[in-house]
């Protein structure tokens, strides 16, 4: 009888003991899978820079190349973004921010101080560029508080042309030659380095009060106003903000290339971004990163169609406006990339 | 009704539309803590006297002063930052928003950080973005509404869309809630509880209410006085008894209704 009890007892403080330990277990997990939840990312985007610094190493000059297109085209679908997705406006001249950015930076590493070490250089050259087209986009800006929409988009069309006429008038930027014999700084890591700076931004200016009103004024004006957003500064922030990533994509373009002229910013290369923004989704950081690399497989693979790859870009903008116009991901992230408002109580 | 200066006080306002003369020299004042009803056939003007107030739309002449200050020259979001607050005739949410943001937004201009703060996410910017968000939660849950707060807006039913609408105006914290035929499209159990809703509202946030219904039994019971438009003018105004009583408005408006 004695014995029995015991055996009970005994089996009772084992299951006991076996219950806490599986919760001791359960719980390590779940402070472990908390701890991953919180560090994903960063975890993700430091294998990643890793890689930008290896995978040169072992790949040829060719998926290199395209490797760092791919980076610049993402930061500038995210530029463009901000302001056709999540804004809901409708530019067509991102590619006179990108020709800002690039010819300026040049000025500085063709000419202005080109025996600076390229480890100085280039973040100078990288800064100067994307404040320049910044600056230069506050006309504009200014313009697209009184019109919206299609007059929006024809005001910014005519920018693009003033802007690539007088690149093309300017002899000392090269006129319609342009400029050769760039020096080639842009690498995957200091691509990549771009990359973390917009995406950090963006995403961070997003998550805050000021992505919020964006949103809001994409979705309505007149209310955003009744709430008391003032709607016209937040568009000329928001406007200058995507201008001067344009001219950090239009430096990093100009060092890769290493050649540029004001054929290079054409209406083409609206069109491209536009692609890529409607591609992988309107309002969506992950859609741009989708978007983008999309198309810059797309855009390597129809290479062998030469000048009707041009055809086709704009073709694919018409099919897309008209059976999926808010693209693959619009107005949804992927979690990794979402900032939910629980993620503010740390 | 208090001796009080008045809230709001508006004075020989008008407003051409081209050659359409919408608001046709009105005056009225507002007192602290009423509730001023605004009828009148369609077209007359009663959502263009809401706009103007709002600065949605400018006046073409004339004063309104709120709370000692000249508002006919400034922007609709000054005027909201100032205390007035509105619905709109047909909803405008942020569809795309959830509803939680929403309320939110409209709480944004009282919290406080930089933009470069919000770029680097420092420590005080998390503080005030829960400041806001914790705001907007209790105001949600107020409304019973906050089991759907991560919802897209647009997902809401059209009744809670409209309970939305205010809940969001109420975020700004108004003196002064305009609110434009919110009963529009609402069976009598949805207009009944939209009543009671206003009512606890106005004991709540102790604010001054404008309110334009078409629904003459709603506005009659719950406006302290009442303001009849036609043709943008001002035909009469006065306490709801009296404005039953009133030949013109008869004549005018209530006939139709009452013949
Ligand atoms: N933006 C505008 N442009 C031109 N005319 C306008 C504009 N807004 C209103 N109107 C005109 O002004 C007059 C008053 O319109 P308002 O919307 O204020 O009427 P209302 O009293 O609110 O009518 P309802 O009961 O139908 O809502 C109408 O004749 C209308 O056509
Ligand atoms: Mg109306």
């Amino acid at each position: 009888m004695v014995s029995m009890l015991y055996a009970l007892l005994g089996y009772f403080l084992s299951s006991m003991l076996n219950n806490q330990n599986l919760l001791q277990v359960k719980k390590t997990l779940e402070d472990h899978s908390s701890w991953f939840l919180k560090y994903r990312l960063l975890l993700l985007f430091g294998w990643l820079a890793v890689g930008s610094f290896l995978i040169p190493q072992f790949v040829n000059e060719y998926v290199t190349f395209v490797l760092i297109s791919l980076v610049i085209n993402t930061i500038l679908c995210m530029s463009l973004n901000l302001v056709n997705g999540y804004m809901g406006e409708f530019s067509l001249g991102h590619a006179a921010f990108m020709a800002l950015g690039a010819y300026s930076s040049t000025m500085l590493t063709l000419y202005i101080t080109p025996s600076l070490p390229p480890l100085l250089l280039f973040p100078l050259a990288i800064v100067i560029g994307g404040l320049s087209a910044a600056i230069m986009s506050l006309p504009i800006a200014l313009l697209s508080i009184k019109t919206r929409g299609d007059y929006l988009a024809v005001i910014t069309l005519a920018f693009l042309m003033i802007v690539k006429s007088a690149l093309e008038n300017i002899s000392s930027l090269g006129g319609t030659h342009g400029l050769l014999g760039i020096r080639g700084l842009t690498t995957l890591p200091w691509a990549y380095g771009c990359f973390l700076f917009t995406f950090w931004s963006l995403r961070n200016l997003l998550a805050s009060k000021w992505g919020r009103s964006i949103r809001a004024i994409r979705d309505d004006e007149v209310a955003a106003e009744a709430i008391g957003i003032s709607t016209r500064s937040l568009r000329i922030m928001t406007f200058v903000i995507s201008s001067f990533f344009a001219g950090v994509a239009g430096v990093l373009f100009a060092h890769q290339i290493q050649f540029i002229n004001p054929n290079s910013f054409n209406i083409l290369k609206s069109t491209n971004i536009l692609v890529m923004v409607y591609l992988g989704g309107v309002a969506s950081l992950s859609g741009s990163c989708l978007g983008a690399g999309l198309f810059t497989l797309l855009y390597q693979l129809l290479q062998p169609l030469g000048i009707w790859r041009s055809v086709m870009m704009p073709l694919l903008l018409v099919l897309l406006m008209i059976f999926r116009p808010s693209g693959m991901m619009g107005f949804r992230e992927w979690s990794w990339f979402s900032l939910t408002p629980a993620q503010n109580k740390e | 009704m208090t001796l009080n200066a008045p809230l709001l006080t508006v004075n020989a306002l008008n407003k051409y539309f081209g050659g359409m003369h919408a608001v046709v020299d009105l005056s009225f004042e507002l007192y602290e803590n009423e509730c001023l009803g605004i009828i009148g056939p369609n077209g007359a003007g009663k959502t263009t006297l809401l706009n103007l107030i709002s600065g949605v739309t400018l006046s073409t002449s004339g004063t309104m002063i709120f709370l000692g200050q000249a508002m006919e020259k400034k922007r609709s979001s000054q005027i909201a930052r100032l205390g007035i607050a509105r619905t709109f005739q047909h909803i405008r949410l942020f569809k795309q928003l959830s509803v939680l943001e929403n309320i939110t937004t409209a709480y944004d201009h009282e919290i406080n950080y930089t933009l470069l703060e919000a770029l680097l996410r420092t420590r005080r910017m998390k503080q005030e973005e829960n400041k806001s968000y914790k705001a907007s939660m209790e105001l949600l849950d107020l409304f019973g509404m906050s089991s759907r707060a991560h919802h897209m807006a647009s997902s809401l039913s059209y009744g809670d869309q409209r309970r939305l609408e205010i809940a969001r105006a109420l975020a700004l914290k108004p003196r002064l809630l305009l609110l434009d035929e919110p009963a529009a499209g609402m069976n009598d159990a949805e207009t009944r509880e939209l009543l009671a809703l206003l009512r606890w509202i106005q004991r709540e946030f102790s604010l001054s209410m404008i309110l334009i219904e078409h629904h003459l039994p709603f506005i009659m019971e719950f406006s302290d006085r009442l303001l009849v438009l036609n043709f943008g003018k001002l035909l009469a105004q006065g306490t709801p008894s009296q404005i039953r009583q009133d030949r013109r408005v008869i004549q005018a408006y209530l006939g139709e209704e009452e013949a």
